[in-house]
């Protein structure tokens, strides 16, 4: 009989319908020409000759304002969820027991240059180079602005944030080309294209949303989407201005 | 103030006051390739640098923006030891009182420039950083002036029979120029302050039209297209609206300064000093427009950009230091005529003593 009744609660419970968190998936596209990307190697080397040096003078950096793949795959671009409505969606951050993201100079670049975290989410600043540089944080949406130093083999330098913001800048003033862009939401519900363009927002909870997709150079567009059980595509195609 | 007061001339004073105006003018152009270079942010701390006490900060360590901001707080530091120099100097030697307030004046200022450059430092606040190269500016007039003051040419002002006075007119349209000149100056250093680069990148043009469209749309296409290695703020329709305000006034600043060579000529003779100033006063001005020109063309070159700010300077202190002199001339001139009426009344009272008494 207990069997029987163990039995019966399991196959109810099965039977029952359970709100499954979905994935939204999609591809970022860009359609035309971009503007041609500047070389900043004669800047670099006017400058601050020990961060040339790091490169081989025929393959200079270059700034990677629109890094667009051979069909048109569009990187680098930030994809984040807003509700039905066009607005953030708050109090959902779980930044606090996050990983901490990793923004790390290298060759006197910020790598990576675009990036995403949560709010209270630990954000390590690493030099990995072997000269100083100065880590100098500005906000536009009421963040704590910080200018810091940080030696060659100097210890990672740790910030959190706690407000919401769309291309917090980051950049070195001793070497005043280098920047990166840090964007902060208060939910885990971003992603960031890859070099295929592709992005993956994982266990979105169903319902209405307004999905955005935002490049720092070309600003936001936005399409509604609704989850329910199963996984969800949105693509997105960007156009040269 | 009176050019008439019989003042000691103090040599040595005024070559230091000399040698202090042209450090503050290097100093002026350090401070500009801070900005120039955006460095301004390069040494996070203040007084200190990098934890070292300033002076002793190693020299291999100034590399890349540290070069421009550590020899600019360095070179501050010099000009701040040379003016307070000066204003003791002044306090012991110079008999005018007046002389002695412009010292502590002087003094006073480089104080708060140092604090404001530091406060820029340590608060993280670009505003400051427009305000310290206000106040720059202001500061270079001001060792000017005490370098006019402290000059033969000042003391000996009241002497020269040749000096006549100035018309109203005249004064007045220098006066406006230069005040006209010094809100040209606030409006570059808000234009150096927004760290966004060349708000409009084309000249004559202003991206591609007279006036710009400053639509959102346009704003948004201007940005998506704009590919910096530096300076990479997005830029606004304000920022594109000052740069054509900035080219307007520089516009009216020309005519002004044409307009007051040709009423000096008119008015006070080609061969008088304070025309000659005036005639260099408007070279200084066609060279300025010359570098603002290269400053758009060159995408803000840094060496064109700092040039700009230092012709910038030169061009204020010629307004000022002309109406100063022009100032001291009346005032010389109305000196001797009240001397020349004591004098007469003098004789006539004798005259009239001399004839009761025969009377």
């Amino acid at each position: 009989m207990r069997i029987f009744s163990n039995f019966l609660l399991v196959a109810i419970l099965a039977a029952m319908p359970v709100a499954r968190a979905a994935d939204i998936t999609g591809v970022i596209t860009f359609k035309g020409t971009p503007p041609p990307e500047a070389d900043i190697g004669p800047t670099m080397t006017a400058a601050s000759p020990d961060c040339a040096a790091m490169y081989d003078p025929a393959k200079m950096p270059t700034t990677h304002f629109y890094v667009v793949g051979a069909k048109g795959e569009f990187a680098d671009v930030v994809v984040s969820l807003k509700d039905a409505d066009g607005k953030d969606i708050t109090g959902k951050s779980t930044g606090a027991s996050a990983p901490p993201a990793v923004l790390d100079q290298k060759g006197c670049l910020y790598t990576p240059t675009i990036l995403a975290i949560q709010t209270d989410q630990k954000l390590t600043v690493r030099n990995s180079d072997p000269c100083i540089h100065n880590v100098h944080i500005t906000s536009t949406a009421g963040n704590p602005e910080h200018n810091d130093p940080q030696m060659p083999g100097g210890a990672d330098l740790t910030y959190t944030f706690p407000k919401p913001e769309m291309f917090l800048t980051f950049q070195c003033d001793v070497h005043h080309w280098m920047f990166a862009w840090v964007s902060i939401f208060d939910n885990p519900y971003f992603s960031i294209s890859d070099k295929d363009g592709k992005f993956t927002i994982k266990n979105v909870p169903p319902g209405k949303y307004t999905i955005e997709a935002n490049h720092r150079k070309l600003g936001a567009k936005t399409q509604s989407v609704e989850v329910d059980d199963k996984d969800v595509t949105v693509n997105f195609t960007f156009e040269a201005k | 103030m009176n050019a008439n007061a019989p003042v000691k001339i103090n040599r040595p004073l005024h070559w230091f006051a000399v040698l202090a105006a042209v450090a503050t003018f290097l100093l002026l152009g350090a401070g500009g390739l801070v900005t120039s270079h955006e460095a301004g942010m390069s040494v996070p701390d203040w007084p200190n640098s990098y934890g070292y006490n300033m002076f002793a900060f190693p020299v291999s360590k100034w590399t890349g923006g540290i070069f421009y901001e550590h020899t600019h707080r360095l070179w501050a530091s010099v000009v701040g030891l040379m003016t307070t120099i000066l204003a003791v100097w002044i306090c012991l030697k110079d008999s005018r009182k007046w002389m002695k307030w412009l010292g502590l004046a002087a003094f006073l200022l480089v104080v708060l420039q140092g604090i404001l450059g530091g406060l820029r430092v340590v608060l993280i606040d670009a505003d400051l950083g427009v305000v310290h190269g206000i106040v720059g500016q202001t500061f270079f007039v001001l060792m000017c002036a005490i370098a006019l003051f402290t000059s033969r040419f000042w003391i000996e002002l009241a002497s020269r029979q040749k000096n006549f006075s100035v018309p109203r007119g005249l004064r007045g349209h220098i006066l406006f120029v230069t005040i006209l000149i010094f809100l040209q100056l606030i409006l570059g250093a808000t234009m150096r302050g927004q760290h966004a680069g060349l708000a409009i990148s084309d000249f004559p043009l202003a991206h591609g039209k007279i006036w710009p469209d400053t639509s959102a749309d346009a704003i948004a296409r201007y940005n998506a297209n704009r590919i910096e290695v530096t300076n990479v703020n997005p830029i606004t329709a304000f920022q594109i609206i000052l740069q054509m305000v900035h080219r307007i006034v520089a516009l009216v600043i020309f005519i002004g300064v044409a307009a007051a060579v040709g009423l000096s000529v008119k008015r006070l003779g080609k061969k008088d000093s304070l025309t000659k100033l005036a005639i260099f006063w408007l070279a200084l001005i066609v060279l300025q427009i010359a570098l603002g020109i290269a400053t758009v063309l060159t995408n803000k070159a840094a060496d064109v950009a700092t040039a700009h700010v230092l012709v910038g300077a030169l061009s204020l202190v010629t307004g000022a230091l002309w109406c100063i002199i022009a100032f001291g001339r009346n005032v010389a001139v109305c000196d001797r005529r009240i001397e020349e009426q004591c004098s007469q009344s003098a004789a006539t009272i004798s005259g009239e003593t001399a004839f009761a008494a025969n009377k």
